[in-house]
């Protein structure tokens, strides 16, 4: 059970929790994305190992979403940031930001 | 109790109990285990083995057992596998070994143990391999009757369970002396702290030791320590409690057991168990060690027993092992073990030592004493059969070979000492790595990835000082972590033991003929009955990953996961590969620990507590009405409403023909409703349906498909505009929390600029729908100020006015067909409202019809409902309705998945409908259709959705979804062959009035 720390509402257990997967996948412009890329945007995620951007919803709470960074290998929530704001680096983080 | 000693020990000698086993009664006393109860009366042979029915015996004193498997008492409360070792005696109690049928002593399967050459590794695998329709008819019951252990209760479950939720700062897992130091310094340090241990009483290792702790007994100390915590405010002490989960963020799963020791006498209104969900700042892992068993020619007889189990039924429940022991070691601490039997007046007939020059510091006194000792010696054979009688000790070469002098000494006990296993499960299950120390053979915990640090004999160290220093140094760590004192640990207080000693890892010993060879069995992993010969096996047939190797020979499988088996059977696979144990590594440890009763992980969720039910206002009168409810998510609505004792079909044709032909009332108030507020209300309207909201006037509804980015139907429903900004949104009932997240997200995290409220009314509306030709009646006698007639009031519209003398909204939609009314008011006035409408539609046969009725007067008006003729890969097109998606909004969810070739393919499956030749027969849901005839392998071209008994046509409907099935209408195709058949026609999905001339009434 991951303990997630809500910006609003403090740290609770995951089950108040729902995951939305991978953060920062803005929704393309439908009139100039080809196929490939509306695939992308629909099916396609990185599943690293290690430092991840996702996205939580506290659903049993005040039911707003917002991005973590968790590594994937120890399950730590490195940071918590609101949405729409760039992914912060953390520690170990090789990926780009933005 | 003929091996009771007269004193010593730690059990109630005032208290005598007696108990049945395997049908023989026995006494024991208050303070005993079921095993030490049996030991005590000379009794080993406890239950047959896995695989081979071999005798089988007591093997350890705790946890870790993988053999004494018994199942306890009878009838609701019997109980399979449990441990005879942690099993605590009461009075009355009876049991039985596992696995022997008759009895263990009179096995009649025992003939499988001769065959024991035609089940090697992987046998299973092997031999029952085809046909693959045998495996479950005939291979699969039969194995289950010959194998498998206990019997789990048919009755239902008479006890009660408990689930507890709760913080602490430091948790600390283990009650031995490494523990209690650690909850004494963390607890003395002001932190709270819970202190977990799986015995009846604290001091782990030091109850069967005669060690001794700041001056006195050191299970005395325990006790001592276990009041001094008892008082500390802040400090909670689980015992009978296992720790078996260790979960991501320091959470963790206990399972205690109040009331299981108690037996009949357990008090009335106290939960049998409960399960423990524990959220800790820090841990602490004291869990302790095990011994480990050496590996030699047929030593799972009855009486051969690990040293340390032996030493602790002597040293706590003081019973001797038998009346002559030899103990087989290749550690100097297993001579304590034959120095305290001799020291209690027991007999060792010799020590056994692998090593060729062992320094004990316990042997002199022991040779003093008169046990022979044989260096550089194994165990090459053992002899008896439901006790072993005598063992063939062998001089060892320089290679570990057999030199050929040989020794035959007789006993009834044979005491085995590996060396110690740390307890390592919890901190693997914590995702800790683990590292291999060469010197002892032993994994030991390295690093850790969670808030945790691991004491005493868990940690490797196996001294009693070294468990009370490290011990009291964590938990002084864990509390300044915590906030709690400065880190300073107390002073630990001095002991009176035998430091551990040398050991040399011995892995293997030989036989008197080559492993494999002969009926001799090196047994490994005792409940699985999987010998050093099988694990041999798997590397010769060219497994070379420990995980396979686990898999294929069963090693370390069992209800006690390999806790004895593990280390043994990987050094030996290390050693058939020719690699070291770290380059094989090691297999992961999973929870639960120990077995985990579904009680106590349900708790008190079952039966009506399963889950929560919601009723509508309207519930009470439809339980008086007898009404069959079906579940709908939370929701129990009515289902069909019984007449005269109709069965379901007559009522369904009953209220589908009030329907058609007068008027029916539908109780639909579970329609998802979100009420969706705004000045960009119409904007988010507009993205998330697949049509046009913008156009919709106020006071109009509009139906509505929603589709997600993908371009397939999730929802669908109607949204009535009551305002320029303001929309009321209905939901299948079902899916309603899922569409009101779904347009939280978008609003959200993609287009956070728009401004609009989004709020879940559902339960604020009760929502009756009247339909039927005689609705407008109906309805005119309780709205007399209301203008009904379809010019006023034209079809997809809302009104608000006063209906039964409440403030309503009346939206004309319907979901049958037929003219339609669905009236919404206050929750509060559903049931005045339901009884206004049953009232002044008495004179004109107004009846309430269900989910049944509603589903079939949908499908003969071809309407769908999401989830049934959908299944998340259908599109609005293969729906065959295009006419609800726009073609002129530049954007909207789902549009630009159309575009994708997949999308355009003309042999998607397409909604048709269907008519069986045979008007009386009523295809399954979910049926198959195939184009012709034929002997399978026959491609399937779609499967039915939908299909009803027609009252209104008088035949068989259905709705199905065929492969380009839009273009093959009048076409005859058949339904799979487990129907035999059947010839259908594919048609038109609409079966009832196509021109909608019934909607006006």
């Amino acid at each position: 059970m991951l303990w997630i720390d809500c910006p609003w509402c403090g740290a609770r257990p995951e089950s108040e929790f729902r995951y939305g997967g991978e953060a920062h996948i803005a929704r393309p412009d439908p009139a100039t994305t080809d196929d490939a890329g509306w695939g992308d945007y629909l099916f396609m995620r990185s599943n690293p190992k290690g430092v991840h951007a996702e996205r939580w919803m506290h659903r049993e709470g005040c039911r707003r979403w917002f991005n973590a960074l968790r590594d994937t290998v120890s399950n730590d929530v490195l940071t918590i940031y609101p949405m729409g704001t760039p992914r912060p680096d953390a520690p170990g983080d090789e990926a780009e930001g933005g | 109790m003929r091996f009771r000693l007269k004193e010593g020990g730690r059990i109630d000698r005032a208290q005598r109990l007696r108990f049945t086993f395997n049908g023989r009664s026995y006494e024991g006393y208050a303070g005993d285990t079921l095993a030490s109860a049996l030991i005590a009366s000379g009794t080993h042979l406890t239950s047959r083995s896995f695989k081979y029915h071999r005798p089988r015996g007591i093997l350890t004193a705790g946890a870790e057992e993988p053999s004494a498997l018994v199942q306890l008492g009878e009838g609701a409360r019997t109980e399979p596998n449990l441990r005879a070792t942690q099993v605590e005696l009461y009075d009355g109690l009876t049991a039985a070994g596992v696995n022997a049928w008759p009895s263990a002593n009179c096995d009649l399967a025992a003939w499988t143990g001769r065959l024991a050459p035609l089940f090697p590794a992987g046998f299973y695998y092997k031999t029952f391999l085809w046909p693959a329709s045998f495996w479950k008819s005939l291979y699969e019951p039969a194995i289950r009757r010959m194998a498998g252990l206990g019997r789990a209760p048919e009755a239902p479950d008479p006890d009660s369970y408990d689930k507890m939720n709760i913080h602490c700062d430091v948790l600390v897992v283990g009650g031995g002396p490494a523990g209690i130091s650690a909850a004494l310094a963390a607890g003395e340090a002001g932190a709270r702290v819970m202190l977990v241990d799986d015995e009846a009483t604290l001091g782990g290792a030091l109850v069967g030791l005669r060690h001794r702790v700041d001056g006195v007994d050191g299970a005395a100390w325990a006790q001592a320590a276990a009041g001094r915590l008892a008082a500390m405010e802040e400090v909670r002490v689980l015992t009978r409690t296992t720790l078996f989960g260790y979960y991501d963020h320091n959470s963790l799963s206990a399972f205690e057991r109040r009331t299981d020791h108690l037996g009949p006498g357990a008090p009335a209104g106290t939960s049998r168990q409960r399960l423990w969900n524990i959220k800790a700042g820090r841990v602490v892992l004291a869990t302790g060690a095990h011994e480990r068993p050496l590996v030699f020619a047929d030593n799972d007889r009855p009486g051969i027993l690990l040293a340390s189990a032996a030493q602790r039924y002597l040293n706590q429940y003081a019973a001797l092992p038998g009346e002559r022991a030899v103990l087989f070691t290749n550690n100097d601490a297993a001579y304590e073990v034959a120095h305290d039997i001799v020291e209690a007046g027991g007999t060792v007939g010799a020590v056994v030592d692998c090593r060729p020059e062992p320094a004990a510091p316990l042997a002199p006194a022991l040779k003093e004493a008169g046990v022979a000792l044989h260096t550089g010696s194994a165990i090459a054979a053992t002899h008896g059969t439901k006790r072993v009688r005598s063992v063939t000790v062998a001089k060892l070469d320089g290679d570990g070979g057999l030199s050929g002098e040989q020794y035959r000494i007789f006993c009834d006990s044979v005491l085995v000492s590996g060396g110690w296993n740390p307890a390592v499960h919890l901190f693997s299950q914590s995702a800790g790595k683990l590292t291999y120390e060469e010197a002892r053979g032993i994994f030991l915990p390295g690093t850790a990835t969670q808030a945790l640090e691991v004491a005493g004999a868990a940690n490797g160290s196996f001294g009693l000082a070294a468990c009370l220093a490290e011990g009291a140094a964590i938990g002084a760590r864990a509390a300044e972590a915590a906030g709690f004192g400065d880190g300073t640990p107390p002073p630990a207080p001095p002991v009176e033991a035998p430091e551990p000693g040398a050991i040399t890892p011995y892995w293997l010993a030989p036989g008197l003929k080559p492993l494999g060879h002969g009926k001799a069995k090196h047994m490994v992993d005792h409940q699985d009955d999987v010998t050093a010969a099988d694990i041999r096996l798997a590397a010769r047939e060219g497994f070379r990953s420990v995980e396979h190797v686990k898999r294929y020979t069963t090693v370390g499988m069992g209800t006690d996961q390999g806790k004895t088996a593990n280390v043994n059977g990987l050094a030996i696979l290390a050693d058939a590969l020719g690699k070291t144990v770290p380059e094989v590594g090691f297999t992961t440890y999973r929870p639960p620990y120990t077995p985990v009763t579904f009680g106590a992980l349900a708790g008190r969720d079952t039966g009506a507590l399963m889950d929560p039910v919601r009723r509508t206002a309207m519930h009470v009168w439809h339980e008086a009405a007898g009404t069959v409810f079906e579940p709908v998510g939370q929701w129990h609505r009515p289902w069909w409403y019984p007449k005269r004792r109709d069965d379901k079909h007559a009522a369904v044709a009953r209220e589908c023909r009030a329907v058609r032909e007068a008027a029916g009332i539908l109780d639909a108030s579970t329609l998802g409703k979100i009420d969706i507020k705004g000045p960009d209300a119409t904007t988010l309207l507009d993205m998330v349906y697949t049509n046009a909201f913008s156009t919709l006037k106020v006071g109009r509804v509009r139906y509505g498909l929603m589709c997600g980015d993908d371009g397939m139907v999730f929802d669908d429903g109607t949204t009535a505009r009551l305002g320029e900004n303001h929309y009321l949104m209905t939901t299948t009932t079902g899916n309603a929390a899922h569409v009101l997240e779904w347009l939280e997200e978008w609003l959200q995290t993609e287009w956070p600029e728009l401004k609009v409220y989004c709020t879940s009314v559902t339960e604020q509306w009760a929502t009756v729908a009247l339909a039927g030709p005689r609705a407008r009646d109906v309805l005119a006698a309780l709205a007399p100020e209301m203008a009904l007639d379809a010019h006023s009031f034209p079809f997809m519209s809302v009104k608000e006015g006063v209906v039964a003398g409440v403030n309503a909204r009346v939206f004309r939609i319907s979901f049958t067909g037929e003219l339609s009314f669905e009236i919404n008011v206050p929750w509060s006035h559903g049931r005045r409202l339901w009884d206004a409408l049953m009232e002044a539609g008495a004179e004109h046969g107004i009846t309430p019809y269900g989910t049944e009725a509603m589903h079939v007067l949908r499908a003969e008006r071809g309407f769908i409902i999401v989830g049934q003729e959908t299944d998340g890969t259908t599109t609005p097109h293969d729906l065959g309705m295009d006419w609800i998606v726009s073609k002129k909004k530049a954007d909207f969810l789902g549009k630009r998945a159309w575009n994708r070739e997949d999308s355009r393919r003309e042999d998607r499956k397409q909604l048709v409908g269907i008519l069986t030749d045979d008007p009386k027969k009523v295809l399954p849901e979910g049926t198959q259709l195939v184009d012709k005839r034929g002997q399978p392998p026959i491609p399937m071209i779609g499967h039915v959705t939908s299909s009803y008994a027609s009252p209104t046509l008088g035949r068989s409907i259905a709705l199905a979804l065929v492969k380009g099935g839009r273009a093959r209408k009048g076409e005859t195709i058949y339904a799979a062959p487990e129907t035999g058949f059947l010839p259908c026609k594919i048609t038109e999905p609409v079966f009832y009035d196509s021109e909608g001339a019934k909607r006006d009434g």
